[in-house]
């Protein structure tokens, strides 16, 4: 039983919007399985909500006129991964949000609820951060696209407007086009766990397979929100591939990232795990390329 | 082997608890129920001021609220131990139904009865409750200095028990010269159960009577703690006991029963239920003890021991339930593996203000075994020796026989389970290939030992009873007062009952619910002892019921009642093997004969004044991944002298949960809590580390070796608790020959990895 005071069913992106405008105390729900997990703890408790989860023309994945990758803000886990689209072009995303809960959970949540939650730990934020998704929101006045660290304003706080409901994520072309990817999630557990660490970490190699043309990296748990380092990044930019390189990487690393002391982990761990994660993954996302480190 | 004892018989309850038909607490009384929720305490250690309930009455739904105000004073007892005579050996009455003076985060200060969940939550939020709040201590080795804050009267220094253990004379062995010391510290975590089904309980009025319906391990222990809590003749208290799932010795405790019984009392007999949250069957039910444990050993160069020292402190939390019962047993261990003239051992239980300490499968012993085994190996790494030849050593010897419980090691079972054990997980060749190596990621194996009890003779009554009903068509109806709590006892038992009698397995009708006006006495699940305790009684019923079979089957037949058995359901003349006629036949006539009509039933109880030591080892191969600071156990194999089985399948199934459960222990689980407040942290499925189907290898071996147990009428003993005794330590012994380090603390999380690591300068 859950201490939910109403529960309006929305029909239409613009049927949402409105019952958004309606019920400004309301809460959106779309899979449920943070929404009501929530509730039950009574943080959430007591509230009206309004379910998305009928919108079907927020679920799929599809490539638009410029084609760019269009993830439905509906779309749940176990979708993203089995898609012939994600798998061709941004498979690392799918390995991502397939590492989330259970079965149950993956088929039941959704990318856009796990975006619009706004927990640094989400593990599809990671990978999201280091290819540049942009997200789409739709509200009164049509849509707006934010780019998805923009998106993040502070730990549990996203860019959302009080009329706003996020429609879709977006891959832009150009960050997918011969970009290779690798995703570690760090956790307790090898499956049914929270990430203590994640890391994802993209590379555009030369034809020479050896030089890094383009790195992009970004945590999640490594601060308040998901982010970047560009500190790393630039250090590698344009470098070959070697050991030197991957160390080089994983010690700038430091000077981006802001691991807090918590009970779940220390500081000193998180870095050191984020030190070895961005080595491991640069040396994978390389691999994935058909990368040859020198 | 028997006709049924012995085979893998499919479990009785295995197609009603698959397809979800099987009937629980929640399934036979939940829905109509009122809901109580617990109004829990916000400090570690204080005393309620008062309580405002203005607020949370207006909430609609509510019925009533009770405080600890309200509750009668009545100082009762949880633990789930059969009763004393003696009162210098019953359980420390210290519990209220709910209380003022609170000594743990989550302590039961008031309840809210309303009509559904919702309502309950709503005013259990809206409860004002006023505290004076007293410092409070949290780790068991600070609870006992002076100073610290004393958490109940009578006890200084928070000690709830100590065990003293004197041996030869360890300070002049120690004199001796050119003595190895060796000398370890070692940690245990506190963990819960994590039964797939909460405590819950009902209780309702039914002329006159409290009936209370329990998720228990222990429906007469409990009948007998409601009629004490709430100052009742017991005899007023029916206590239902329906399939549960789990119990692994949480629900071998009075939990919320007493406070469900009161409850409907105070609301004119309706029907109340309290179904714990995960969080609070976490917390608020009962945990494993943490022990720390103090080893030194003083070891002659050719490896045999001359003297010996442990001290042991048991973190008991805020309340005596099994109390110093845990830490005692584990102590009283220790003198008997590894045999030594000079031993000086010291056990204490400690109150501090955590969750309460309770009976945990395994009982104090995965404690001490993971102390014990990880000092063993301390000792073969200080010289040089493989671990497995070092024990063959030094272990129990053939014959070994205990002065206290007069156990005794029949056969040279050490080495057999050794050598099975080795064979199974490849161990001398892997033992080689892992000793030098280098780089980030390497691979160890490693092993350790246990023994176990089989039930609680001498130190506890241990006694069974049974009734046997025979139908019209020839089945039995087959009750016993142990019960089924998910290990299989109930096949077991229609089992034994089958060969006992001389019927089929399927025309065996076990009555899997414990109902105090219906079952025969029994004292419940725990202490592995089921299968054992409860062959007793199974098999002089069986015996006492065929032979009132044979009687009247020697009136029926005109034959010698000596001259005929009943084998497979027939009545069957000795001399020649003829079949004289099907039990069916007999059982139809004795029920509607028109010149001799008879009920033939059974029923006995059979007193038992022995016990069985069990014994087992675990092998474990791990890799370690040194910079990510994780062990990923790759194989693991478990082998058990559990003398003869009666069900091979079950058997198996029964080590997999315990190595399952102990390679949480090992590896990841611990409960948490904030040093600041007492609050716990981590009482939830997620961040309670319970290992996944993933964390597990792909195979988890269950090898045996029967030696039949002399004592025991099927030539059983225990497996419940033993398979979760050795894998932790086996575990971590693996890691010591992976990478040299030494991990003391369990579980060996990446974050104890970490520092350790730093600390050898492997990171």
């Amino acid at each position: 039983m859950y201490d939910l005071k109403a529960l309006y069913e929305a029909e239409s992106v613009q049927d949402a919007v409105r019952l958004r405008v309606e019920h400004p105390e309301a809460q959106i729900i779309a899979g449920g399985t943070d929404v009501l997990v929530q509730m039950r703890e009574g943080k959430r408790a007591g509230r009206e909500l309004i379910s998305i989860f009928g919108i079907d023309s927020m679920r799929g994945v599809s490539l638009d006129q410029e084609e760019n990758i269009r993830i439905g803000s509906l779309t749940s886990f176990s979708h993203i991964t089995k898609d012939p689209i994600i798998q061709k072009y941004i498979n690392v995303l799918g390995e991502a949000v397939d590492m989330i809960g259970g079965p149950q959970i993956r088929n039941a949540g959704t990318i856009g609820g796990n975006t619009c939650n706004g927990v640094t730990s989400a593990d599809s934020a990671s990978t999201l951060f280091a290819w540049e998704a942009i997200v789409e929101l739709t509200g009164e006045k049509g849509v707006r696209l934010v780019p998805i660290d923009q998106f993040y304003l502070a730990a549990g706080k996203v860019d959302l407007a009080p009329d706003e409901i996020q429609t879709a994520i977006l891959i832009p072309k150009k960050s997918y086009t011969n970009c290779y990817g690798h995703y570690i999630k760090y956790a307790m557990r090898s499956a049914m766990d929270i990430a203590t660490l994640g890391c994802s970490v993209n590379v555009v190699l030369g034809a020479d397979k050896r030089t890094l043309e383009r790195v992009r990296i970004a945590y999640g748990v490594a601060g308040p929100v998901p982010m970047r380092a560009p500190t790393a990044e630039a250090a590698t930019t344009g470098k070959v591939l070697c050991e030197e390189t991957v160390k080089a990487f994983g010690a700038a690393v430091l000077s981006d990232i802001r691991p807090r002391d918590s009970w779940r982990a220390s500081k000193a761990f998180r870095e050191h795990i984020a030190v070895e994660l961005a080595e491991r993954c640069l040396i994978e996302a390389a691999k994935n390329g058909g990368g040859v480190m020198a | 082997m028997g006709a049924s004892v012995g085979q893998s018989k499919i479990r009785v309850d295995a197609y009603e608890k698959a397809t979800g038909r099987a009937k629980y607490t929640d399934d036979l009384y939940g829905r109509e129920a009122l809901v109580a929720k617990i109004v829990r305490s916000t400090v570690a250690n204080g005393l309620v001021k008062s309580i405002d309930v203005t607020e949370a009455s207006k909430v609609p739904g509510v019925v009533k609220i009770l405080t600890c105000f309200d509750v009668p004073d009545h100082k009762f007892p949880t633990a789930g131990h059969p009763w004393s005579l003696d009162p210098g050996h019953q359980d420390v009455a210290d519990r209220l139904l709910l209380t003022r003076r609170v000594r743990f985060y989550g302590d039961d200060v008031a309840v809210v009865i309303a009509e559904d969940e919702v309502a309950a939550v709503q005013a259990m939020r809206l409860v004002k409750v006023e505290y004076e709040t007293y410092p409070f201590v949290l780790d068991a080795q600070e609870a006992m200095a002076p100073g610290a804050p004393q958490i109940h009267e009578n006890y200084p220094n928070n000690i709830l028990g100590h065990t003293e253990l004197r041996r030869g004379d360890y300070q002049k062995a120690i004199q001796e010269e050119g003595l190895i010391k060796v000398e370890g510290w070692y940690d245990t975590p506190t963990v819960q159960h994590c039964h797939l089904e909460n405590h819950i309980c009902c209780a309702y009025m039914e002329s006159g009577r409290i009936v209370v319906v329990s998720s228990t391990q222990i429906p007469h222990i409990v009948r007998r703690v409601c009629g004490q809590a709430l100052g009742v003749p017991w005899g007023k208290i029916r206590l239902i006991k329906p399939y549960i799932g789990g119990g692994f010795g949480n629900k071998q405790d009075a939990l919320y029963e007493p406070l469900c019984a009161w409850l409907t009392t105070q609301v004119g007999g309706r029907l109340v239920k309290i179904d714990c949250a995960r969080e609070e069957t976490f917390t608020c039910n009962r945990v494993r003890h943490a022990v720390r444990s103090h080893i030194i050993s003083w070891v002659r160069p050719d490896g045999t021991l001359a003297a010996r020292k442990i001290e042991s402190i048991s973190d008991q939390g805020a309340y005596a339930s099994h109390g110093h019962s845990i830490a005692a047993k584990g102590v009283n261990m220790f003198p008997q593996l590894y045999p030594c003239d000079n031993i000086e051992g010291d056990a204490y239980t400690v109150f501090t203000n955590k969750p309460v300490g309770g009976a945990m499968r395994g009982y104090g012993i995965p404690q001490v075994m993971w102390a014990g085994e990880c000092h063993i190996d301390d000792i073969a790494r200080a010289l040089g020796r493989d671990p497995v030849d070092y024990r063959r050593q030094v272990v129990m010897p053939q014959g070994f026989k205990d002065g206290f419980s007069k156990n005794e090691n029949y056969y040279d079972t050490f080495r057999q389970v050794m050598e099975k054990g080795m064979a199974a997980i490849d161990y001398t060749r892997k033992r080689a290939a892992y000793a030098d190596q280098t780089g980030p990621v390497r691979r160890g194996i490693g092993m350790a030992l246990f023994w176990y009890n089989t039930g609680v003779w001498p130190i506890s009554l241990e006694s069974s009873s049974c009734r046997m009903v025979l139908n019209q068509d020839g089945s039995l109806q087959v009750q016993t007062g142990e019960t089924e709590i998910g290990q299989g006892c109930d096949t077991a038992y229609a089992q034994m009952a089958a060969d006992a009698v001389g019927v089929p397995f399927e025309d065996v009708h076990i009555m899997s619910t414990q109902d105090t006006d219906i079952s025969p006495f029994g004292t419940g699940a725990y202490a592995s002892r089921q299968t054992y305790s409860g062959s007793f009684s199974i098999r002089q019923t069986g015996l006492l019921l065929k032979d009132r079979i044979l009687r009247y089957a020697a009136e029926l037949t005109g034959q010698m009642r000596e001259n005929m058995d009943l084998i497979d359901g027939q009545v069957v003349r000795k001399n020649d093997g003829r079949v004289l006629m099907p039990l069916s036949e007999l059982a139809l006539t004795a029920l509607y004969s028109t010149t001799h009509s008879q009920h033939l039933t059974a029923e006995s109880t059979y007193q038992i004044k022995s016990n069985a030591y069990s014994f087992g080892c675990t092998f474990a191969e791990v890799e370690v991944d040194i910079p990510l600071c994780k062990a990923t156990l790759l194989n693991i194999v478990n082998v058990h002298d559990c003398g003869m089985l009666v069900n091979p399948a079950l058997a198996e199934a029964q080590v997999h949960g315990g190595m399952s459960m102990a390679i949480g222990y090992g590896l990841g689980e611990q409960l948490l809590f904030d040093p600041k407040t007492g609050r716990p942290l981590n009482n939830n499925l997620l961040d309670y580390k319970v290992p996944t189907i993933m964390d597990h290898p792909d195979h988890l071996g269950a090898v045996f070796v029967e030696n039949r147990e002399p004592t025991s009428p099927y030539g059983t003993k225990s497996l419940g608790e033993p398979p979760a005794c050795s894998p932790a330590p086996a575990i971590r012994n693996a890691i010591l020959q992976a990478t040299g380090v030494a991990v003391d603390r369990a579980p060996m999380t990446p974050h104890v990895l970490f520092a350790r690591f730093k600390e050898e300068g492997l990171l």
